[in-house]
């Protein structure tokens, strides 16, 4: 796909081929503990400062300390790099980089090389004392040639002694300065960001670093002739590069939000460690409960007490959140409520990918519970919908649960910087008096909605209860005033849907086929809706951001397509299995929704790999059933 | 003030509070319940120290006890059984300026919620805390709670409870940073008063069990203690709750305590045959978690947007 040019570099007394690519997918991948993570964070973040498109998911192990040379140990960093912006973590790996030759595996069960993958592999183990480590590794070599990649066996660990002692913890390093001169990166940019990073650790961890980086550089640019050229586009507005948790974090303080009740829990924990690195310069508290349910006791209480919190969590967490997640709703208290989406049920798969929480965080507390569900699709929107979050929580008077997911938590994206404004930052209710004539839940008998006095308030005194109560807050049980009250919680769901508008489609507003998305799969799905459209389908796509109340317009949209489906990383049965029958069949949790919804008969494919689903996947699944479509269309203007 | 409209302003004098300043919706609780009692002492309490009452905010979880926030026209927060605490602890994490009181039962306290009793006590933010202990789950209808005694009979356990019964104070004691330790007896209500009121004054937070009748369910548990007054013994000391000579009287089985001695206030705690009231024990100047939890509720929008946008441009590409 593109052209070998040979060009004179900067380094003139070495010859390289420069290879022009629009974008490339490299893995960085280690045994876990040899920091291959860290590696692909900085060349993620350096190809963001570079003005490349980045996007970047993280290869995490199973375990804390799996066996070495494993591959169940297999850590480290995908980068998706282009010169427009990249919204997904795409296909088959271009470029892998590998501490060991058993990580690789690890990678080529996952799918993530294709033949013509180029590899460079630490060769060390050819030389090991042990013989059997040895052969593998020559075995393993072999394998890989005949499965087609290219492999370019490296001297990572003889290279590194030069510098370190434990090459095995400078190894990453050395990497990051092969890559920065594969890439041709600015290695000016690349010594500031090296010094900032470790600035922590003192002045000799950064110059033993600087070395290693220098060495990889170095010995890159004299022994590789290849090297890969990524047009960079300079933005015209100011960029910011993160992941989702920390946009999460930085939200949450641009929000005004001044408590982070928490329990740890992977993979939501990073955004409390990040908020504690940091909060206390917003005046914000970062608390760490018992357990669970006190985080979000906690957080009702301060925010009962005129305080804006937040609570953050995943799946098990939000489980164990429920009893009090309804007092919200039944008490009306606002609450900004996180839930870090991992693979599911019970443990699951802690630190890995799934959209499984979408029915659990709607229907999720006993009772009737309407509850306001927000998805963000990008690293971008985790940093704006927890202001928007907050808003929501305190004019509809409730929970807002907003989901995000692992692939958001880990990945890198750069996004133009967001603009804090004073207004976001307010305090949500005054000290001043509160007029003793207006009860607590002086409900707007049209909306549902009212205003709430906060303990300080003379005249606001009354008793908050998660029993059934009257707008006094006075406990009732009369089936009249049960009745009303409901009725007030629900209407706030119906009134912020009238202020919503229809979601955009994305490619053409009619068609065969409409794909519908939510969370983080939204650059998936339309990088697999625009190479199928190349192709000349008709598929089209839409992507929901808010879950309850749904977007307005759905079964308009919905008409004007032949067919209807989602694409969802939660657990759905595939027709054609043993039992599986169209009443039997049960659905992804977007589609059941959609369905309950709209009426309309919508399909769906989902998957639980665990990671997330490539748009290659997404374009295999898709055109089987474009095919069915187009079949049936010409059956019937035959007939017709 | 005095239903006069003035653009000038006349200092005050301090508000005249009665009792009714203080009372919420008529009590429900059965007749003869300890609960009353309790509730008549925090309003006397309350009337006698003139709370504000919308800076006051009383916290239950449920069960009998729990009903108590209604009976108050302060703030109140009657949520989840046995989450008193993590609510109080949020409401005061934030708002120093509020006086926060939790209501508990032993169910609510020592069964589903012990998480979070062992925690509070922890972090000892400045809260009050009234065990009210009658030994029976009441409000659903007498099952076995942990402070129930091993053989006694209740809905779930009908030929009696399997169980060593849970002793609130001893476990209290054993939890690191306890501050405030107290036990009295809902039926002498001058130390009922002495006790609250000294516990409401200390800064931290402060335990109180009080052992409280259930005429319904439980009747028979505390009758010997309020019949044979040498079943219950008072614990006296300077530093300790004090009592007017004439409600003293009503002790005839007094020891001398020093509430500073952890050690012997564990020995009195474990005490079978008797019930020890008054004040085990108290320590000045614990840690308090709430000190560190309020870092920055002082800080204005424009302070946080600057330093937001001082984190914000460490991201910048």
């Amino acid at each position: 796909m593109s052209k070998e040019l040979a060009v004179a570099s900067g380094f003139s007394e070495h010859r390289c081929i420069l290879l022009p690519v629009d974008q490339h997918i490299v893995e960085i991948v280690s045994d876990s503990g040899e920091g291959a993570q860290t590696c692909g964070q900085m060349f993620g973040a350096l190809c963001a400062k570079s003005g490349f498109g980045v996007w970047t998911v993280e290869i995490i192990p199973a375990e804390i300390e799996p066996p070495a040379r494993s591959r169940a140990g297999a850590s480290g960093n995908r980068i998706r790099i282009g010169s427009q912006p990249v919204t997904n973590a795409g296909d088959c790996a271009d470029l892998v980089v590998a501490f060991n030759e058993q990580v690789v595996y690890s990678r080529i069960d996952a799918g993530a090389l294709r033949a013509g993958t180029l590899l460079f592999l630490d060769n060390c183990w050819a030389s090991d004392p042990d013989p059997s480590i040895r052969s593998m590794y020559a075995e393993a070599v072999e394998d890989f040639l005949r499965r087609g990649y290219e492999v370019s066996e490296i001297p990572v660990q003889e290279q590194c002694r030069q510098y370190t002692e434990d090459p095995r913890r400078g190894k990453n390093m050395w990497v990051l300065g092969m890559l920065c001169a594969l890439y041709d990166l600015d290695m000016d940019l690349v010594r500031r960001e090296l010094a900032q990073r470790f600035a922590r650790k003192g002045d000799a961890v950064i110059q033993k670093n600087l070395a290693l980086l220098e060495g990889g550089h170095n010995w890159t640019v004299k022994q590789v002739e290849r090297r890969f050229h990524v047009p960079a586009r300079k933005p015209a507005q100011p960029m910011v590069v993160m992941n989702g948790n920390q946009a999460l974090g930085l939200g949450i303080m641009a929000a005004g939000i001044e408590l982070c009740s928490m329990y740890p829990i992977t993979p939501a924990t990073s955004a409390s460690h990040f908020l504690a690195s940091v909060f206390e310069q917003v005046g914000g508290f970062v608390h760490q409960a018992e357990d669970e349910i006190a985080a979000i006791g906690f957080a009702i209480g301060a925010s009962y007490a005129g305080k804006t919190a937040v609570t953050i969590t995943s799946g098990p967490g939000l489980a164990l959140k429920t009893e009090f997640l309804g007092l919200a709703v039944m008490a009306e208290i606002p609450l900004v409520v996180v839930v870090v989406q991992r693979g599911g049920p019970s443990t699951g798969l802690p630190t890995k990918i799934e959209q499984g929480d979408l029915l659990a965080s709607l229907y999720g507390s006993p009772g009737d519970s309407p509850k306001i569900v927000l998805a963000p699709a990008t690293i971008e929107e985790c940093f704006h919908f927890m202001v928007l979050a907050r808003k929501l929580a305190e004019e509809f008077r409730g929970p807002v649960i907003v989901l995000s997911d692992a692939n958001l938590a880990t990945g890198q994206q750069p996004f133009p910087r967001p603009s804090p404004s004073l207004s976001w930052l307010a305090p949500p209710v005054d000290q001043n008096d509160w007029n003793p004539d207006v009860p607590p839940f002086a409900w707007d008998p049209k909306t549902g909605l009212s205003k709430r006095p906060v303990p300080g308030q003379k005249g606001g005194e009354y008793v908050l209860t998660g029993l059934a109560h009257d707008e006094h807050s006075h406990v009732a049980y009369e089936s009249a005033i049960n009745q009303r009250a409901m009725e007030m919680r629900s209407r706030k769901l119906a009134v912020l849907r009238s202020a919503l508008r229809p979601p955009a489609v994305h490619g053409d507003a009619e068609g065969d086929l409409l794909v519908v998305g939510w969370g983080s799969t939204l650059g998936a799905i339309e990088e697999a809706v625009d190479r199928l459209r190349a192709e000349g389908w008709r598929v089209s796509s839409l992507h929901l951001r808010f879950l309850s109340p749904l977007e307005p317009g759905l079964p308009e949209i919905f008409a004007r397509f032949r067919r209807v489906m989602t694409v969802e990383i939660n657990y759905s049965d595939t027709p054609g299995q043993p039992y599986i029958e169209e009443g039997s069949r049960r659905y992804a949790q977007l589609a059941t929704l959609l369905r309950a919804q709209t009426l309309v008969d919508v399909d769906c494919w989902s998957r639980v790999p665990g990671s997330p689903l490539p748009p290659g996947a997404i374009v295999e699944a898709l055109r089987p059933r474009l095919e069915a479509i187009t079949r049936n269309r010409e059956v019937e203007s035959c007939t017709a | 003030m005095y239903g006069l409209n003035l653009d000038w302003e006349i200092e005050p004098g301090p508000r005249t509070c009665t009792l009714e300043d203080y009372k919420g919706a008529e009590a429900r609780w059965c007749p003869g319940c300890g609960d009353h009692a309790v509730l008549n002492a925090v309003h006397r309490l309350a009337r006698d120290e003139r709370w504000p009452t919308e800076r006051t905010v009383v916290v239950s979880g449920i069960g009998c006890s729990s009903r108590f926030p209604h009976y108050m026209s302060t703030y109140g927060f009657h949520g989840l059984h046995g989450r008193a605490l993590p609510v109080a602890c949020g409401i005061r994490s934030r708002r120093p300026d509020l006086d926060v009181i939790v209501i508990t039962g032993d169910g609510d306290c020592c069964a589903i919620g012990t998480a979070h009793w062992i925690h509070a006590i922890r972090y000892n933010m400045n809260l009050t805390v009234l065990l009210l202990d009658n030994n029976i789950y009441g409000l659903t209808k007498s099952q076995t709670s942990p402070t129930t005694r091993f053989g006694e009979k209740s809905n779930t356990h009908p030929k009696g409870s399997f169980f060593a019964s849970l002793n609130p104070i001893s476990v209290t004691l054993g939890i690191p940073n306890a501050s405030f330790v107290a036990q009295t007896i809902d039926w002498n209500p001058p130390h009922l008063y002495a006790t609250i009121k000294a516990a409401h004054r200390h800064q931290g937070t402060s335990f109180v069990r009080i052992l409280q009748r259930c005429p319904h369910f439980t009747p028979h548990v505390f009758a010997p203690a309020q019949q044979d007054l040498n079943q219950v013994l008072l614990m006296t000391h300077a530093e300790g709750i004090q009592l007017e000579e004439p409600a003293r009287k009503l002790f005839p089985n007094c020891v001398e305590h020093d509430p500073r001695d952890l050690a012997a206030a564990r020995r009195l705690a474990d005490r079978e045959d008797v019930y020890p009231v008054g004040l085990f024990y108290r320590k000045e100047g614990a840690l308090r978690y709430d000190e560190h939890t309020a870092t920055g509720i002082d800080f204005t929008p424009q302070q946080k947007l600057d330093a937001l946008n001082r984190i914000l441009d460490r991201f910048r590409i």
